[in-house]
């Protein structure tokens, strides 16, 4: 994976008329959904629909509730009023054993990679596979490899968290997040704190993991080239609400002020020299 | 002259009281949802299924690490007590009492209480320092996002074996420290060791091994749930995790001196 990601590669990524025809299936809804941490209101009515097999990037600033929203979808957060519907089913009112049922359908990449800093990242890989398969020592073995080897990490595997980078810290959690074949995956800031040549490469990782898992996939970031190179559509979200939905052609030509504003602020500073 | 009312609705008054009213919401709101906590851990503990490894690897922890600390605090205590016995009571002839008075104070007393105060402190700082950095580095999302319940894997196992290990290093820390007492009965004291040992034997009751034993049975219970609560709440990164720790500690500790009182008292009754 040394391409980097050039216009005419992302058209081939494109949906194809078969992914179109799924896209109008629903796998995530947010209805109306309200979530306050004290006297803080963070969300004030959000509604979203993330539809099968698309790439929906969640733009926003600091502290605007992309990462709330992405753990209301994984039942980690309940909200105060409003549902959440994943395939249909309402998960607010789930107690949490059974949001354990929910969560094996979806691959979570925390920021931080999230790994278990005791285990090894073999381990870690096969941490999952341990919990909810009968799987044999030689099937998570072999599970594990393949995984790891997608994500560009083999040899890998005896190494602690603590000597890994940041980048190979989120790819291990991303490995980890996969290996259950989950139907979705959630990125929280996958190229945050990352060098550009790195966060490149998360990002041909996250389009080649769509291309071969045919997967959905929410990525929360507010790195607008990450945004425009992996995804599909934009939801953006402001004062706890999504007040701009759409694709990245129309999201290049918006008239939505603070929308451009943000775009345009970030261009500016992503082209800036560092 | 102001008045009582005056001062409870002037501007201190008016800061006073939501503040008190807060605290006091804050304290039924920590001690519900501990409580609700130590519910779900017992009827896992009865319910099972036990994870052997995990639970094996916190009995090690837990149990075997402490054995030094343990044998070092009882030896000394069992020491000094058979000093101090002699010394206060030696115009009662108070060397004769040595073996009655340091097995009776260490059985149903010194050993549970002293035992518990440091075997606790060591483990319950280092349980909440485990779950509390998991937690602010999203290892406990982590693992609920994989659909594995952390309280199964990271809590039950604990609050099993401190609840198991406590009673265990209880009989360790009483032997040792009678032995403790043997040492200065003998050595300088010069009393005989039989004499010594038989008055042991013959003071020590079923009933005052049990008591003390039993105590530590619910320390261990009470120890180990307030560690990892402390651990599970933890928010605010390293300086959090310092402040959850200590908290454990010192709240650990307070526990266990109230529940020995009520315990005993508890004991006392039943006999």
């Amino acid at each position: 994976m040394t391409n980097t990601i050039t216009p005419e590669r992302r058209a081939e990524e494109r949906p194809t008329p078969d992914r179109r025809r799924q896209m109008r299936d629903v796998f995530v809804e947010f209805v109306d959904v309200h979530k306050s941490y004290g006297s803080k209101l963070v969300l004030r009515g959000v509604n979203l629909k993330v539809y099968r097999g698309e790439v929906l990037v969640i733009l926003g600033g600091s502290g605007t509730g992309k990462s709330v929203t992405l753990r209301h979808m994984l039942g980690l957060e309940a909200p105060d009023e409003g549902r959440v519907l994943v395939e249909d089913e309402d998960i607010t009112q789930l107690p949490e054993e059974e949001l354990y049922r929910v969560r094996k359908k979806f691959g979570m990449l925390f920021q931080s990679g999230a790994l278990f800093d005791s285990m090894t990242v073999f381990e870690n890989v096969a941490f999952p596979l341990r919990e909810h398969t009968e799987m044999s020592e030689e099937e998570i073995e072999r599970a594990v490899r393949e995984r790891l080897e997608l994500v560009n990490l083999p040899n890998t595997e005896q190494l602690m968290p603590v000597d890994l980078s940041g980048g190979m810290r989120k790819r291990v959690g991303l490995a980890r997040s996969i290996v259950l074949d989950p139907k979705m995956i959630l990125y929280d800031e996958p190229t945050t704190g990352l060098d550009p040549i790195t966060a490149q490469k998360i990002n041909e990782l996250i389009i080649d993991l769509q291309a071969k898992l045919n997967v959905t996939s929410v990525i929360v970031t507010h790195d607008i080239q990450s945004a425009f190179s992996v995804g599909d559509r934009i939801a953006f979200l402001n004062r706890g609400v999504f007040e701009w939905v759409g694709t990245m052609e129309e999201a290049r030509n918006s008239d939505h002020p603070v929308l451009r504003d943000f775009l345009r602020s970030s261009m500016v500073t992503a082209a800036q020299p560092g | 002259m102001t008045s009582a009312v005056d001062v409870a609705s002037g501007p201190s008054g008016r800061r006073f009281f939501p503040r008190a009213r807060a605290k006091f919401t804050g304290t039924m709101a920590y001690v519900g949802e501990l409580s609700q906590l130590g519910w779900t851990v017992l009827q896992m503990i009865f319910r099972g299924p036990y994870e052997r490894d995990l639970v094996i690897a916190q009995f090690e922890s837990i149990g075997v690490r402490s054995l030094s600390i343990v044998a070092i605090t009882s030896l000394f205590i069992g020491m000094v007590l058979a000093l101090q016995t002699a010394y206060s009571l030696a115009e009662f002839g108070g060397k004769l009492f040595i073996g009655k008075v340091v097995s009776l104070s260490l059985v149903r007393e010194l050993a549970p209480v002293l035992m518990s105060l440091m075997v606790g402190g060591r483990v319950g700082a280092g349980m909440t320092a485990e779950i509390g950095t998991m937690k602010v580095t999203e290892q406990i999302d982590a693992l609920r996002a994989l659909a594995t319940n952390p309280i199964r894997k990271l809590v039950f196992p604990r609050v099993f074996s401190t609840t198991v290990m406590f009673p265990l290093l209880t009989i360790i820390s009483c032997f040792v420290g009678i032995m403790g007492g043997l040492v200065v009965a003998t050595g300088n004291l010069h009393l005989d060791a039989s004499f010594y040992l038989r008055s042991v034997i013959e003071t020590v009751a079923f009933n005052d091994l049990a008591s003390g034993v039993m105590k530590t049975l619910f320390f261990g219970f009470a120890i180990g749930l307030i560690a990892c609560f402390n651990g599970l709440r933890t928010t605010g990164g390293a300086d959090g995790v310092g402040r959850a720790t200590t908290m454990t500690v010192v709240s650990g500790a307070i526990t266990v001196l109230i529940m020995d009182f009520f315990l005993t008292k508890l004991f006392l009754l039943i006999g």
